[in-house]
């Protein structure tokens, strides 16, 4: 370990306390739902239950009647050949998924017991409370180092009179900061691969959301820096519910608490990662994480 | 030839490609002739009348006397092209952001499309046509008036602005509006505080072509804004622009209006090239591909 991931150790602590406080400035400044009168538990940890979710594209029917629960404070990982509808459900979960043009989500999905598609719930503070990392970096490319990990605050609307300290503190959670304290202003898109991943769940990290939703967020990564973004997985997860899709198993079996598989938009099996990958129920499961299809 | 059945190239075949290649080289010059013609007697005839004073004087509207120069021939342009700037490059940003990002494929939003293509075919008489009748003959605001040429000007250069814009924004990548939209943003700070910024290179091209174009055009302004020779700053009242001002001397019997014209001529050429260059400078710097 660096010396500055060294500070990410003490930090899950204060992070938690300012989330569950939920009396931060910031958090008041900007119309924020109350969470616990809305059915958000107070605390750290927040589980989302997924109820007969059913997700269209037009015609084609991509997740087709879905139960499944992510529990708290846990890594969930989603693997399944591609096509199955792991980036469809996973999209569902912080309602992404309807922004496609054509595309519908059918059944429930609640954070706590939230329901995030009842009516009256406003998308954008779902999506604040349940963030999310892309395949590819995405970082804004008129925007510095800096100015990326604000933005989340900015275009939200959050005023925060400690923006700084905010964005210093979630390049530390990503372990960022050594790398990029003496560049802050240089653009975003100047950094590698990895660092650009790291910079984009910096953004996500800076929102404070519930849970952290990934989708094959090491696709585009090499070896190392999957590790680097795999070991930050493993520290978020005592702050975050997270869950990650991807197509790597072992990636999968270094990372997940416990791992989903799915197979032509249904879950085949959820269970405990080691079980998963040692003793599948499921004969298809076995074929799959033996490497027989996909 | 060894027997694994490359062949070599035939000569039938190297004749074949010599022929076509000349035929394309030929077409490509054929098309430049007319160009450098152009340049070439722009200059020819044009340069001799660049004295100071072309640029200082104004018209005297005199036929046996000193003609004068085109000082508020250029303000004129400047001006009414400034307002119609004014006009269409907000409004067709505008419109561009609504087919980008609200409109997508709906069926309005095809409509739209396919009126501002058939407005970018429009020839601009008829703006200047439908101005003439719609605001000069029922005489709002006066009966000729610079400001009536800006709107002329302006539908002219609306539908230029809006597809420039239109292919710039689709350019921006799905991926950063979705990276904004799922960190929270509502859409309106999607579009101000990502889309437009990082389209912001390609939406000023756009509009620095769409005022060259507007620029040099004659017939809008010929019945919406008349001439004048005084320079006035004064939008309200006839004005003299670039485009009229040739567009009457050019026909005088005098040598020296008729030099005028090609010194006229020369200078609107060499603004709308200092335009297209500082257009493609910042098209250079675009972030986008």
């Amino acid at each position: 370990m660096t010396p500055p991931d060294t500070d990410t150790q003490a930090e899950p602590k204060e992070q938690s306390q300012m989330s569950s406080a939920g009396g931060s400035p910031a958090e008041q400044a900007d119309e924020a739902p109350n969470l616990a009168e809305m059915g958000v538990r107070e605390g750290a940890g927040h589980a989302i239950n997924v109820k007969g979710l059913h997700a269209y594209y037009g015609n084609t029917h991509a997740v087709k009647g879905i139960d499944i629960t992510f529990p708290a404070n846990e890594v969930t990982a989603i693997i399944g050949p591609s096509g199955c509808g792991k980036s469809t459900m996973v999209r569902c979960i912080n309602r992404m998924h309807e922004e496609i043009p054509g595309a519908r989500a059918e059944g429930s999905v609640s954070l706590d017991d939230l329901d995030i598609y009842g009516s009256g719930i406003d998308v954008t503070s779902v999506r604040r409370m349940i963030g999310m990392v892309f395949q590819k970096p995405n970082p804004f490319p008129t925007m510095s180092i800096f100015d990326n990990v604000a933005a989340g605050l900015r275009l939200t609307g959050t005023k925060s009179d400690n923006l700084r300290e905010r964005v210093h503190k979630s390049l530390r959670a990503v372990g960022l900061w050594g790398e990029v304290k003496s560049r802050l202003n240089e653009p975003g898109i100047g950094l590698s691969g990895g660092q650009q991943q790291r910079l984009c769940i910096a953004r996500t990290v800076a929102v404070e959301p519930e849970v952290i939703l990934m989708d094959e967020p090491c696709s585009a990564l090499d070896p190392i820096a999957t590790l680097r973004v795999e070991e930050l997985i493993d520290e978020l997860k005592s702050r975050y519910t997270i869950v990650i899709v991807t197509h790597n198993m072992q990636q999968a079996a270094r990372v997940a608490d416990s791992t989903v598989f799915m197979l032509d938009g249904e879950v085949v099996e959820h269970a405990p990662t080691n079980d998963i990958f040692t003793h599948p129920k499921d004969e298809r499961t076995e074929r799959y994480v033996t490497g027989k299809f996909g | 030839m060894s027997d694994i059945g490359i062949a070599a190239i035939s000569p039938a075949r190297r004749r074949k490609d010599r022929l076509m290649r000349g035929m394309l080289i030929g077409g490509t010059v054929i098309a430049l002739i007319p160009l450098v013609l152009i340049i070439y007697y722009l200059l020819l005839k044009g340069l001799g009348s660049l004295t100071g004073s072309f640029f200082t004087s104004d018209p005297t509207g005199s036929f046996f006397g000193p003609p004068g120069g085109i000082r508020s021939a250029i303000f004129g342009t400047l001006e009414i092209v400034a307002l119609a700037s004014l006009i269409s490059i907000p409004i067709g940003i505008g419109v561009a952001l609504y087919l980008t990002e609200y409109g997508n494929e709906s069926t309005f939003a095809n409509v739209v499309r396919y009126f501002v293509d058939v407005m970018t075919g429009v020839p601009s008489i008829v703006f200047g046509l439908f101005i003439y009748i719609v605001l000069v003959l029922s005489g709002i605001g006066g009966s000729f008036t610079g400001w009536k040429g800006s709107i002329a000007i302006s539908l002219l250069m609306l539908p230029i602005v809006v597809r420039s814009a239109e292919v710039v924004l689709l350019l921006v990548p799905g991926a950063l509006r979705e990276a904004a939209l799922a960190l929270g943003a509502p859409r309106w700070r999607v579009v101000t505080r990502v889309v437009l910024p990082t389209a912001l290179p390609g939406l000023i091209t756009g509009s620095l072509l769409a005022i060259a174009r507007g620029m040099g055009e004659t017939a809008p302004l010929l019945f919406t804004v008349a001439t004048a020779n005084a320079l006035t700053f004064n939008l309200g009242s006839q004005m003299n622009t670039l485009p009229t001002q040739i567009f009457q001397d050019i026909t005088s019997p005098r040598n020296a209006i008729v030099s005028r014209a090609w010194g006229a001529a020369l200078t609107l050429v060499a603004i709308i090239l200092i335009l297209n260059l500082i257009a493609r400078a910042i098209a250079r710097r675009s972030r986008l591909a």
